[in-house]
């Protein structure tokens, strides 16, 4: 049997070519996200032991949040660390300060990504230089007045050495001269941060106060034993406000954040690479059919000389095996050839991955090889049972027989209580109060899906009917004959036709709910942000109150509101407070007081969100027990109810209640309202006003339009990009079952050629059929995805008052070109072989 | 149309040549496996006449219809449906040559099995943006005897039914000429006899040219002439054949056959 299946591979390599092809990209995505993150993971490991490589002891502080101005407060000191360089065993101890600090470019603009500006100290040797960051040019700073920073960061910002540099930490602007160019392999800075180092003493002023430190780095003398270092290091320090790791443990800690990290996306590629193999899993299942309803004689006879039922079965398995096999080697290449290129790519993107070996595991390759192997002999082995039902009798007859089509009620039956199960679930979903029930909206999502496909030979039928009366009219004889064609074997249609549904169904979804979320964040800054301009900071570190008093004072400002974010627990319920100018808070959002007013709004008085009171049941007047976070327990009462409004959030009070006793007050943001609306002039003048400081955003409407967009934007062009695979699979599908289809029907194809269709018309028939295919998925795909995207939205929408489910007509009907334009594309191949066929031997043709 | 012209009266004497091959050559493969297919045919298919083409495996007489159908390329020579030169003619005048001016009948596989009995019989008059005369067409469907039978699928027909659905899509479109295959090859006697009167009563009632591939001596009984191939070429013709006649020469060919 083992021959007879290879024998048949080797008889039908062209033909089997596609369904090889189907494996193979799966597996290749399996592997090329396992080879991908091992050897990212490897690589990282080994720089972040490279940078802990001389760390025998680190003392971290905690930093207490800053007080009245600003700084923080750390127990290490000057003293704690000569304690700590006195402790024997000790080489040498560095002192580090970091910080945020956020340089402004030779253009104003601010440099890198908020969360990745780092500063720190530069803490020169006894031979003036600091070992940490090699200097490439010029020198280390010296004095208050002096920078230097990282080379890429200053060929970023467009700074050279003697330019003077404007960069901000959380105050206001300052201005210092470079002095030096260093160089780091700090994972932030490489991929796409920024580094700043100043001299010690300013570092200090600027974050901390003088004398503290953050950190202790501490680095063994030559054989110091480092548990016994570290014990000492730890009686050294204080024993409160500083933790004391070894270096060993240290690196530990590392290694297993890093490794959460990768596993985080690993799973996601993982995810996404099993939606690509599950598609193939339609392909093959396909082509299996395929071959044993083209075998049917041979199978026959194979039965008749004696094999057994079992022993064909096992021929065609061994055959998938060897399929499988064979797609799963080459698969596996190919994934190390993606792996080493996605690393290459995203590096010319600035995603900063270290260099490093490849990394393929030998987990790596098994579990590509079994993937690969298992799922091509699961989708053969139903194929294979019904070779098995092939009666030996069927050798003898001297017509051509077919299997009888089997009947599609049981079918029917399970994908309609699979697909009706789905569809009440999702009707379910909808209606549901909480994010939290994702997982029932998933179940409901997957259920539905999987009675679609199930169904889809009975829905094939009437869609299939529909797309081929417009070839039909369009195209007259060879269109009607196209329908006729793909009507022909509903099973295969649907089948080809489901593989792209899954694309297209996820794709529709996720373009749907971005859209609307999208449209859902316009209105909010149409609708009700009436003020023209957000004031925010890049850090999330707060703006100065004072500077709300300022923006006041610009010319054209009309009204400026501050909002102070805090929460407070109302019975279980986390309500977002916000505190406000009530006398102005009215001019920068559309505020619909609904119950009492906002004027009684102060002290300990506060105005709910319509939601909110109506949830918790209170109405004006009636008193609230609540307590803030840090266990502060407050009697506060109602005094107003509007309209929910995501500006004003769940609650609004005066200022003073969102004050803590620890903190010094900031305002999260500044609404600005302006005369004549925003324009260049305003926002520069606001700018200027804020001191051109780089951490400040001055944001119009358009501005947080596009923030919001490009966000979204950027989540849903992953997702179309992770689909990818599997809609590029699902275009191999539709070749595949044409070529099959092509060579199933070289006797139809020869007498018509005979009867005077001409080669043109065989090739349109071809194409056409194609694209009455692929029309078919993408319409299950994008009706599925938008029924999907309704009911999950709804689920949204029970939280986010602005969300409302909103069809993004352009993009769909990009969706239905795209499907029209791979129907064409899938066609090209089969469609010339079909017009290349030889009439005459096609007419003869067994 | 008017209805008198579709049914042209009775007539067997004829003076027109609807087919015309001279000199006609075809040659497959080169070198050793050179294999001269027809050689040198020169044989003319008179118009309103049924002509069987006969001969042993491997005599040509399969390629000869095939050049003369226009279905296969020749070598040298000429062959002419009407006054058109085949020879000269490139792929796309071909298939429109075959759409318009040919009706086909294969052995077996003569239809479109998702298309009804009816879309079949239309089928070369769709693809040539025609429309079936519809006098006529029920003229060759009564005659065929498939009038209940129409929005049958090829599925539900028995061969015989297939293939009488195959001999009224030939006739319909009024080609100028029928070419068929092994017509009766896969078929009962009974179903095989109502085939060839069909074909027979074409010619005869209808004015209809046909040219008949066949082996079988009972088929050729039903032509107004039969010609005989051997090793590509003709040997021998009888007019007015009787099925114990053919059977007679063939007997005689097979004899010479294996005494060589």
């Amino acid at each position: 049997m083992l021959r007879t299946a290879v024998r048949n591979l080797f008889a039908h390599k062209a033909r089997l070519m596609m369904t090889v092809l189907a494996v193979l990209l799966g597996v290749a995505f399996v592997s090329g996200t396992l080879v991908f993150s091992d050897t990212v993971g490897n690589a990282l490991k080994n720089a972040s032991a490279k940078n802990l490589d001389d760390v025998a002891v680190s003392v971290q502080a905690e930093s207490e949040p800053p007080k009245a101005d600003d700084r923080r407060t750390t127990v290490l000191t000057d003293k704690t660390a000569a304690k700590v360089r006195a402790v024997p065993g000790v080489r040498a101890v560095r002192a580090d300060i970091t910080g945020d600090a956020v340089l402004a470019a030779k253009d104003g603009k601010p440099v890198g990504e908020a969360w990745q500006n780092l500063a720190a100290n530069y803490q020169p040797g006894p031979d003036g230089k600091d070992g940490r960051y090699p200097l490439v040019r010029g020198r280390g700073p010296a004095a208050a007045g002096e920078i230097a920073m990282a080379e890429a960061t200053a060929r970023k910002a467009g700074y050279r050495i003697g330019d003077t540099v404007r960069f901000a930490t959380n105050g206001p602007v300052l201005a210092k001269k470079l002095v030096g160019l260093v160089a780091t392999d700090d994972p932030k800075v490489t991929a796409g941060g920024s580094l700043v180092l100043l001299d010690t003493a300013t570092a200090q002023r600027l974050y901390l106060h003088p004398g503290q430190f953050d950190e202790l780095v501490v680095s063994a003398a030559p054989g110091a034993d480092e548990a016994a270092l570290t014990r000492e290091v730890r009686a050294a320090v204080p024993g409160k406000g500083a933790t004391v790791t070894s270096g060993t443990a240290l690196a530990e800690e590392q290694s297993v954040l890093l490794a959460e990290q990768n596993k985080a996306l690993t799973s996601t590629l993982l995810t996404f690479a099993g939606i690509a193999l599950f598609v193939g899993i339609f392909i093959i299942a396909n082509t299996f059919t395929m071959l044993i309803s083209q075998r049917r004689r041979e199978i026959a006879l194979l039965r008749a000389v004696g094999a057994s039922r079992r022993q064909v079965v096992r021929s065609v398995l061994i055959e998938a095996t060897l399929l499988g096999v064979v797609a799963s080697v080459v698969g596996m290449g190919l994934g190390v050839g993606i792996a080493t290129g996605i690393r290459a790519v995203l590096n010319a993107n600035n995603a900063g991955l270290p260099d490093g070996p490849l990394v393929i595991s030998p987990v790596t390759v098994l579990a590509s090889l079994a993937t690969g192997t298992v799922v091509t002999v699961l989708a053969a082995w139903l194929p294979s049972r019904r070779a098995a039902k092939i009666a030996p009798v069927e050798a003898l007859s001297t017509v051509d027989t077919q299997a009888a089509p089997r009947s599609l009620v049981l079918r029917n039956i399970f994908g309609a209580v699979v697909g009706g199960a789905g569809v009440a679930v999702m009707f379910w979903a909808s209606t549901l109060e909480s994010s939290d029930d994702l997982p029932i909206a998933m179940l409901g999502s997957a259920l539905t899906m999987i009675g679609v496909i199930v169904l889809a030979p009975l829905l094939s039928r009437p869609l299939v009917f529909l797309t081929g009366a417009v070839t039909g009219r369009l195209f007259g004889t060879v269109g009607k004959l196209a329908k006729e064609n793909a009507l022909r074997n509903p099973r295969r249609t649907a089948a080809t036709g489901s593989a792209l549904m899954i694309g297209l169904t996820l794709i529709t979804g996720m373009t749907v709910v971005g859209h609307s979320a999208q449209s859902a964040v316009d209105r909010m800054t149409s609708t009700q942000l009436t003020a023209d301009y957000q004031i925010t900071t890049s850090t999330y570190s707060g703006l100065d109150p004072k500077l709300s008093a300022k923006t006041a004072q610009v010319p054209g400002v009309t009204a400026v509101a501050p909002l102070r974010n805090s929460a407070f627990l109302l019975g279980e319920d986390a309500v977002n407070l916000n505190g406000t100018d009530l006398r102005t808070i009215g001019r920068v959002t559309d505020l619909k007081v609904v119950q009492g007013s906002l004027g009684a709004v102060h002290g300990d008085a506060v105005a709910l969100a319509k939601s909110v009171a109506d949830k918790t049941g209170k109405h004006t007047g009636q008193s609230l027990d609540v307590s803030f976070f840090g266990d502060k327990k407050r009697h506060l009462t109602v005094a107003a109810v509007y309209e929910d409004n995501e500006i004003a959030g769940d609650a609004l009070s005066d200022l003073p209640l969102v004050a803590t006793p620890t903190e010094r007050p900031k305002d999260d943001s500044l609404l600005v309202k302006t005369a004549h609306g925003a324009s260049e002039a305003t926002a520069a003048q606001l700018r200027a006003a804020f001191g051109d400081n780089p951490l400040v955003k001055v944001q119009d409407h358009e501005d947080l339009r596009r923030e919001n967009a490009g966000q979204i934007g950027m989540l849903v062009n992953m997702v179309y990009g992770l689909l990818g695979m599997a809609v590029v699979i699902a275009v191999v599908g539709v070749i595949n079952t044409l070529a099959m289809s092509v060579f199933e029907r070289t006797r139809e194809i020869g007498m018509l050629r005979a009867i005077g269709l001409a080669r043109t018309g065989i090739k349109r028939m071809v194409r056409l059929e194609s694209v009455v295919i692929s029309l078919f998925g993408a319409v299950l795909g994008i009706g599925v995805g938008l029924f999907l995207s309704w009911a999950g939205g709804s689920m949204l929408a029970s939280s986010w008052k602005l969300y409302e489910t909103l069809l993004p007509w352009g993009r769909l009907a990009l969706f239905v070109a795209i499907a029209l334009a791979v129907g064409v594309l899938a066609a090209v191949w089969p469609a010339r072989r079909a017009a290349k066929l030889n009439m005459l031997e096609a007419i003869g043709a067994q | 149309m008017s209805h008198a012209a579709a049914v042209p009266a009775p007539t067997l004497a004829t003076s027109g040549v609807a087919a015309r091959a001279a000199d006609l050559s075809r040659v497959y493969g080169e070198g050793e496996t050179r294999v001269v297919a027809l050689d040198s045919v020169s044989v003319e298919f008179g118009t309103g006449q049924f002509t069987a083409i006969m001969g042993p495996s491997g005599s040509g007489k399969s390629t000869l219809m095939h050049c003369m159908a226009g279905l296969d390329t020749i070598s040298s020579g000429s062959a002419r449906i009407g006054d058109v030169e085949l020879a000269a003619l490139g792929e796309k005048k071909l298939t429109q040559l075959r759409r318009d001016k040919i009706g086909f009948i294969f052995q077996a596989f003569n239809l479109l099995p998702t298309l009804t009995a009816a879309e079949n019989i239309t089928l070369p008059m769709d693809i040539a943006g025609r429309k079936p005369d519809p006098a006529w067409m029920n003229a060759v469907i009564e005659t065929v005897g498939l009038s209940g039978r129409l929005a049958h699928r090829p599925g539900q027909l028995s061969g015989g039914q297939q293939q009488r659905v195959a001999v009224a899509r030939a006739l319909v479109a009024r080609p100028e000429i029928i070419f068929a295959d092994e017509p009766t090859g896969n078929l009962d006697s009974r179903s095989g006899a109502e085939i060839l009167g069909f074909l027979q009563e074409s010619v005869r009632a209808m004015g209809q040219t046909v040219v008949m591939v066949t082996h079988d001596p009972v088929a050729a009984g039903y032509a107004d002439r039969v010609v005989f191939l051997a090793d590509g070429r003709i040997v021998e013709e009888l007019h007015r054949p009787t099925s114990d006649a053919v059977l007679d020469r063939m007997r005689r060919f097979d004899g010479r056959g294996r005494t060589q």
